[in-house]
């Protein structure tokens, strides 16, 4: 079998001297949408920001595309094709929607104008304001610039940490239909979720983690079937 | 007439040095809030930066006079202003790396920086000292007034006089220049938007491949050269002595904060808005009042020009208790 296109195995560290994470391993096919769900302090957003970078790895290896990128900064892996949205302060909020974008841009010295339409098109309600500053936005417009301003670098894998964090169930949707969209394209995603049911709903493979170690891997569908992983965390 | 008068008395004693005035603590503002922006500390040394630099356009000006070269109308300075820019900068650059780039690595707390700021400020203001020395210079030469007393009254006939120095048009005249280019390089240009996208969220800046260390130093080198012009327009408009410009360090925080810390729009207003302040209330109003028909024993002068410094004082206060943010909403201090 063909090595998968994001392959981050065995992973062991934290910010400390005790490991949060304690042999975590994430694969993601291209094209393919990974869900990380899991309790509260099972270190989800950490693991997906060690697949980043931001996080010294004391154990593993993280390989994108056949090759070893675990010594790189999380600045090199962008320029590898890793596009990242961090949960909080993900935008630029005095610049407006399009300066947003392009400062996303910013290691692109080609025309990216064509990438910033696709973004236009994915995201019709910040198209609108673009002449608008970002930190004006509602929540919801706000997360469509922080993962617009990511897809301006073209990555092949996107990385969402908790992106539906704080918007309506409604704003959630449409999130996730646009989600769904990026993956069509061919880009991997690799996303942390609170709201684990809705996102398995969509997702191709979902990681259960807890305390720091893998518990259950598996499809989205098989997952949200699965009647021990729906008593422990999905609530019934 | 006297309506006239009251009104030509408070443009000559008013309006005009308040403008003039208010133009040098923009220039100085918008040097203090931009480096509050990228490198997140009130600097302390901006004051002596703009004694610095000055002294180095005054000598640079009286090579020039000595060599005979001169621009006729507009003072010398003005020539040798851009070789004061670039010898500043340099010192400010090396100051960067000698002294702000060990702590900036260390992710320093900001008051460690502002305190570094302030060994810095007494290093370059016993520099300057040994550079030129204490005395107050006077280095403006070519014509003094653009619009003299006796002209004004032969043109106009009225009693009261107006007059526009040579000095107070050019500050007016080049901060307008400066700001213009100020803001168009941060709105429109590759550099001045990463600029803006550091100073909005620096994480997200180096994600997105914006190289911190090349903001900084752009950043410094802007901040030198506005600390430059502002210093060389004031000892033109005024006169040149190390000290006034330790204390004008006061009045420029004031602007910097009211108008709202990182701000660079609210820096420029926040300089007019101490600048109006402190000659307002330090103005004695009895002559205008009289043109009006209110005659008076008193000055009618709320505040003697000894406290003007209370005046930035007071603005500062009522800024922090009321809108900590400043009037643009810059960053709370």
């Amino acid at each position: 079998m063909a090595e998968p296109y994001l392959s981050a195995a065995d992973m062991r560290g934290g910010y400390g001297k005790a490991d949060i994470l304690n042999g975590c391993t994430l694969t993601v096919e291209r094209g393919q949408i990974a869900v990380i769900v899991g309790p509260n302090g099972a270190g989800k957003s950490t693991a997906m920001k060690a697949v980043f970078g931001m996080l010294n790895l004391r154990e593993g290896s993280v390989r994108l595309a056949g090759e070893d990128i675990t010594q790189l900064t999380p600045q090199e892996r962008v320029r590898k094709g890793m596009g990242f949205v961090p949960q909080t302060h993900n935008i630029f909020p005095t610049m407006t929607v399009e300066e947003n974008l392009e400062m996303g841009a910013f290691i692109r010295d080609d025309d990216f104008r064509d990438t910033m339409e696709q973004v236009y098109t994915l995201f019709p309600a910040v198209a609108e304001k673009r002449k608008q500053n970002a930190g004006e936005l509602s929540g919801g417009q706000r997360q469509q610039v922080a993962v617009g301003r990511a897809l301006m670098t073209r990555p092949s894998l996107l990385m969402l940490d908790e992106p539906t964090a704080g918007v309506s169930p409604i704003v959630m949707d449409e999130l996730f239909d646009r989600i769904i969209e990026v993956a069509r394209t061919g880009i991997s995603i690799l996303m942390v979720e609170q709201n684990a049911r809705q996102a398995l709903e969509i997702a191709d493979i979902g990681y259960v983690l807890v305390q720091g170690a893998n518990r259950y891997t598996d499809t989205g569908q098989a997952l949200l079937a699965d009647p021990e992983v729906r008593r422990t965390f999905l609530g019934g | 007439m006297d309506i006239l008068n009251a009104l030509v008395a408070i443009l000559n004693f008013v309006v005009i040095p308040a403008a003039a005035y208010g133009a040098q603590l923009a220039l100085g503002a918008l040097g203090v809030t931009l480096i509050y922006g990228i490198l997140r500390f009130s600097n302390f040394a901006h004051g002596d930066t703009m004694a610095f630099g000055t002294a180095l356009v005054i000598l640079v000006t009286w090579g020039l006079q000595a060599l005979g070269i001169s621009l006729g109308p507009l003072p010398t300075a003005l020539l040798a202003l851009p070789i004061g820019i670039a010898l500043t900068s340099v010192l400010v650059l090396g100051v960067d790396r000698a002294v702000y780039r060990f702590y900036r690595r260390k992710r320093s707390a900001p008051i460690i920086l502002v305190m570094a700021s302030v060994g810095v400020m007494f290093i370059m203001n016993g520099l300057t000292r040994l550079v030129i020395g204490v005395d107050e210079i006077r280095f403006d030469d070519g014509a003094r007034f653009l619009i003299s007393v006796q002209q004004f009254r032969a043109w106009t006939g009225l009693s009261e006089g107006l007059s526009l120095r040579v000095s107070q048009a050019l500050t007016l005249v080049v901060t307008a220049l400066a700001c213009w280019a100020l803001f168009r390089f941060l709105n429109r240009s590759r550099a001045g938007k990463a600029m803006r996208a550091y100073s909005d969220n620096e994480d997200l800046a180096l994600l997105s491949g914006i190289d911190p260390e090349r903001v900084v130093r752009l950043t410094w080198l802007i901040a030198a050269a506005l600390a430059v012009t502002a210093g060389t327009l004031y000892g033109l408009d005024k006169s040149f002595k190390v000290f006034n410009y330790f204390q004008i360090l006061l009045p420029i925080f004031a602007a910097s904060i009211v108008g709202g810390l990182g701000n660079p729009l609210g820096a420029v207003a926040g300089g007019f808005i101490v600048a109006f302040s402190e000659v307002a209330v330090t103005y004695p109003w009895r002559k205008i009042a009289a043109y009006l028909g209110f005659e008076t024993d008193g000055l009618l002068q709320l505040l003697s020009t000894e406290y003007k410094f209370a005046v930035s004082f007071v603005i500062l206060i009522v800024v922090l208790l009321f809108r900590p943010t400043g009037l643009f909403r810059g960053k709370s201090v």
